[in-house]
């Protein structure tokens, strides 16, 4: 149980960005739920978010946490994204990835956690054609950087109780760049002793995860292989309509869906899984100490995908967005 | 006259046209699988002769390569090679051997297919993907410096050349195999310049091969297709390193690294290696798998249009497989090198 102090079932300000595509759909899937459950939570909704208009740009730094269906358009999306967390400096991206009872996955038992470093690597956007035909795209590490997502995934693995830290890194081939990274995980792994530390290359790591992934459980990176091993553990386990997410810096916490895609194929066609965002909400609720809310949610969408047996498309049934939203509050408070 | 020089071509031509090809064995399990491939291809009695290189274990010019000119110079001489798993030192040192034979020999494109093995238990039956890597520049430039102390930068370059290399050889290559797809896996929305020029000129070169379905997709999407459901996914083409990503991943599906062939191809010469590393943790102990070797050396011969042998080697490796009684233990069996090899010789 969580004994809170007085006071603290006070109203708590979150920033809410529906976004494009599918973000509209599972955010409302959150807020419905969310009312449902009285949960002291008043949204600050940011409609029509845009990053480049600077009016919401002072409005991102209001509220520590946000909750983010998903940022922007598909051909601008990435370097939006990457501004958009670095002006927040939310440089710790995790992707929780687990097998659910109930639908049928690739691998079963697998629990891991990505731990993506969110703010240089590949996503530094400095490019520029140094002669007819020949573009250079520069790839920026930096020690401070890899030692805070380093000492991030190692705090984490310490506080929720995991006994082992994968570093996943090309150091073969980026000598400098990921040696640098890899030199940083070394250092932290040194002062958690009681932790288990290991590293793997960028390929054998993704042959690993469809072969065995029981093996790993948390795993740290650089930002590109992140994004990659994302999204393989995503769909070796129940697909991106269940791996919630979350990307926490020092001063704010945002939670979104722990890949980040647009889904514009499915978009307001009431099909999408809002399984993700709402275990990431529950991450959010975890954060802002109201653990409560947080297990009932999460024992609502089991039991309605496990007992109830209904679910959206991605994962093997025909419920809409609506239907599935509807039996995760019937199930509530179970 | 022409008659006649035809009938004396057909008479000179020797029948068993003994053909030198080179091989290098390389280190860890690299001779024991080396080995199985010679002996098998012994029994086929296929005609060719190998001609042995070892790689040095220091650097022998002055790039800090491993390699000599000579051999270089033999392997474009002799056209065709087939080689090990080679260590690559980690951290600062030398140049990749892997890395230096693609470069100097120019060899642009590596050829991976993977296709599910009756036999062989995944959670991904009815794979058949072909990853299609760009293999002589972007991330693997080898350009790397410390900007200031605590900043170090790599340099992906991306040129035009090699991206209408690669993305013609992906389309001829899906044309001569009969491949209905072609898709490529960018990053664009990131590296806008450089996977942006990969992806255009994909595009247009894809304009040529109408007959040929042509589509994109982000690395990442397309990492979350192949671990989800692959069996849709036909001949991917891509840059540097994400092909070396997803060419190991689609090995996983099929069930590792042991059943994966890979060809490097260039406009002189040829390469076939085996996809997996050293595995130092089971060299020198009979229990590697020679298969992604041999499957590899299949390949080469088909490509020197030996299709005979290569077919008559490959049903019987597939059948060996399929009834999986002699399977090594990466497949979860508990077959030794040598049985394994037996059994294929003995299905010949
Ligand atoms: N919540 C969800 N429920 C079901 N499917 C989802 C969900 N989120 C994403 N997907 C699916 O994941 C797949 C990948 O998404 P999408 O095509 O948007 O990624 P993308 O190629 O990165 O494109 P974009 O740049 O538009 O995000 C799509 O098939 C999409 O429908
Ligand atoms: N031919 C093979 N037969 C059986 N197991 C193999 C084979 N090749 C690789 N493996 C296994 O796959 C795993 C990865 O091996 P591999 O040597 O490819 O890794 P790596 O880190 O890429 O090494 P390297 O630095 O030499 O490339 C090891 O556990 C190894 O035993
Ligand atoms: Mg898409
Ligand atoms: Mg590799």
């Amino acid at each position: 149980n969580y004994l809170q102090k007085p006071g603290e079932g006070a109203l708590k300000n979150v920033t809410l960005i529906p976004g494009v595509g599918i973000g509209p759909e599972i955010t409302n899937s959150v807020k419905t739920v969310f009312e449902a459950l009285h949960v002291p939570i008043k949204f600050d909704v940011l409609d029509n978010f845009n990053f480049e208009n600077d009016d919401s740009k002072s409005q991102l730094r209001k509220n520590e946490c946000i909750l983010l269906g998903v940022m922007t358009e598909k051909n601008q999306k990435y370097t939006d994204n990457y501004k958009f967390y670095k002006y927040l400096d939310l440089y710790s991206n995790i992707t929780f990835a687990f097998s659910v009872e109930g639908i049928t996955q690739r691998h079963n038992n697998t629990d891991i956690v990505v731990i993506r470093e969110n703010t240089e690597g590949e996503y530094s956007g400095v490019e520029h054609e140094v002669y007819p035909g020949v573009v250079e795209s520069i790839k920026v590490t930096t020690k401070q950087a890899s030692l805070r997502i380093a000492e991030y995934a190692f705090e984490f693995a310490h506080l929720s109780g995991r006994r082992k830290v994968t570093a996943v890194h090309k150091a073969n081939i980026m000598k400098l760049v990921d040696g640098l990274f890899l030199q940083a995980c070394r250092e932290v792994a040194q002062r958690y002793s009681f932790i288990k530390y290991e590293e793997m290359i960028i390929d054998n790591c993704c042959m690993q995860l469809v072969k065995n992934p029981t093996q790993f459980d948390v795993m740290v990176m650089p930002n590109l292989y992140g994004s990659i091993v994302q999204n393989v553990v995503a769909g070796i386990t129940g697909g991106v309509g269940m791996a919630a997410g979350a990307s926490i810096g020092k001063d704010h916490a945002l939670f979104s869906q722990g890949c980040r895609h647009t889904g514009r194929d499915i978009a307001g066609k009431n099909v999408v899984n809002p399984s993700a965002m709402l275990v990431s909400s529950t991450l959010l609720l975890r954060h802002l100490g109201l653990p409560n809310f947080a297990d009932q949610i999460c024992r609502a969408v089991q039991h309605t995908i496990q007992d109830k047996k209904i679910k959206t498309k991605d994962i093997g049934g025909n419920a809409t967005t609506d239907q599935f939203t509807s039996e995760v509050i019937r199930s509530l408070g179970r | 006259m022409n008659i006649i020089r035809k009938a004396s071509t057909t008479i000179l031509r020797p029948q068993f046209n003994y053909q030198k090809v080179i091989l290098f064995p390389g280190d860890g399990i690299g001779p024991e699988i080396s080995k199985a491939v010679i002996d098998i291809f012994d029994a086929a009695k296929v005609p060719i002769e190998w001609e042995f290189h070892e790689i040095h274990k220091k650097r022998v010019t002055e790039q800090g390569d491993l390699i000599t000119e000579e051999t270089l110079k033999q392997v474009k001489a002799l056209k065709y090679a087939l080689k090990g798993p080679f260590e690559t030192p980690i951290g600062k040192g030398y140049r990749s051997i892997n890395v230096t034979l693609r470069k100097r020999l120019q060899l642009f494109a590596n050829v991976r297919p993977c296709k599910s093995i009756k036999g062989v238990q995944t959670p991904y039956p009815g794979v058949d993907v072909v990853t299609i890597r760009e293999n002589t520049e972007g991330e693997y430039s080898g350009l790397e410096h410390e900007v200031v102390p605590g900043v170090v930068e790599n340099l992906k370059i991306v040129s035009y050349n090699a991206c209408q290399n690669i993305a013609q050889y992906a389309f001829e290559f899906a044309r001569a195999n009969n491949r209905k797809q072609v898709v490529a896996c960018h990053k664009a929305g990131v590296m806008k310049q450089g996977d942006g020029l990969f992806l255009k000129v994909c595009d247009d070169v894809a304009k040529n091969y109408p007959e040929i379905e042509f589509s994109e997709e982000q690395i990442d999407t397309m990492a979350f297709k192949l671990a989800n459901d692959p069996t849709k996914i036909d001949v991917m083409v891509m840059p540097n390193l994400y092909g070396d990503i997803v060419s190991d991943l689609c090995a996983g599906l099929i069930g590792g690294l042991g059943l994966t062939a890979s060809g490097n191809i260039g406009k002189d010469c040829e390469v076939y290696e085996a996809v997996h590393g050293t595995a130092p943790d089971i060299a020198g102990k009979n229990l590697a798998n020679p298969t992604a070797l041999l499957l590899s050396g299949i390949m080469m011969l088909k490509a020197m249009r030996l299709n005979d042998y290569a077919n008559r080697i490959e049903t019987a490796t597939y059948s060996v497989l399929e009834e999986a009684r002699f399977l090594t233990g990466d497949l979860g069996g508990k077959s030794t090198t040598t049985d394994y090899t037996k059994a294929i010789i003995d299905k010949l």
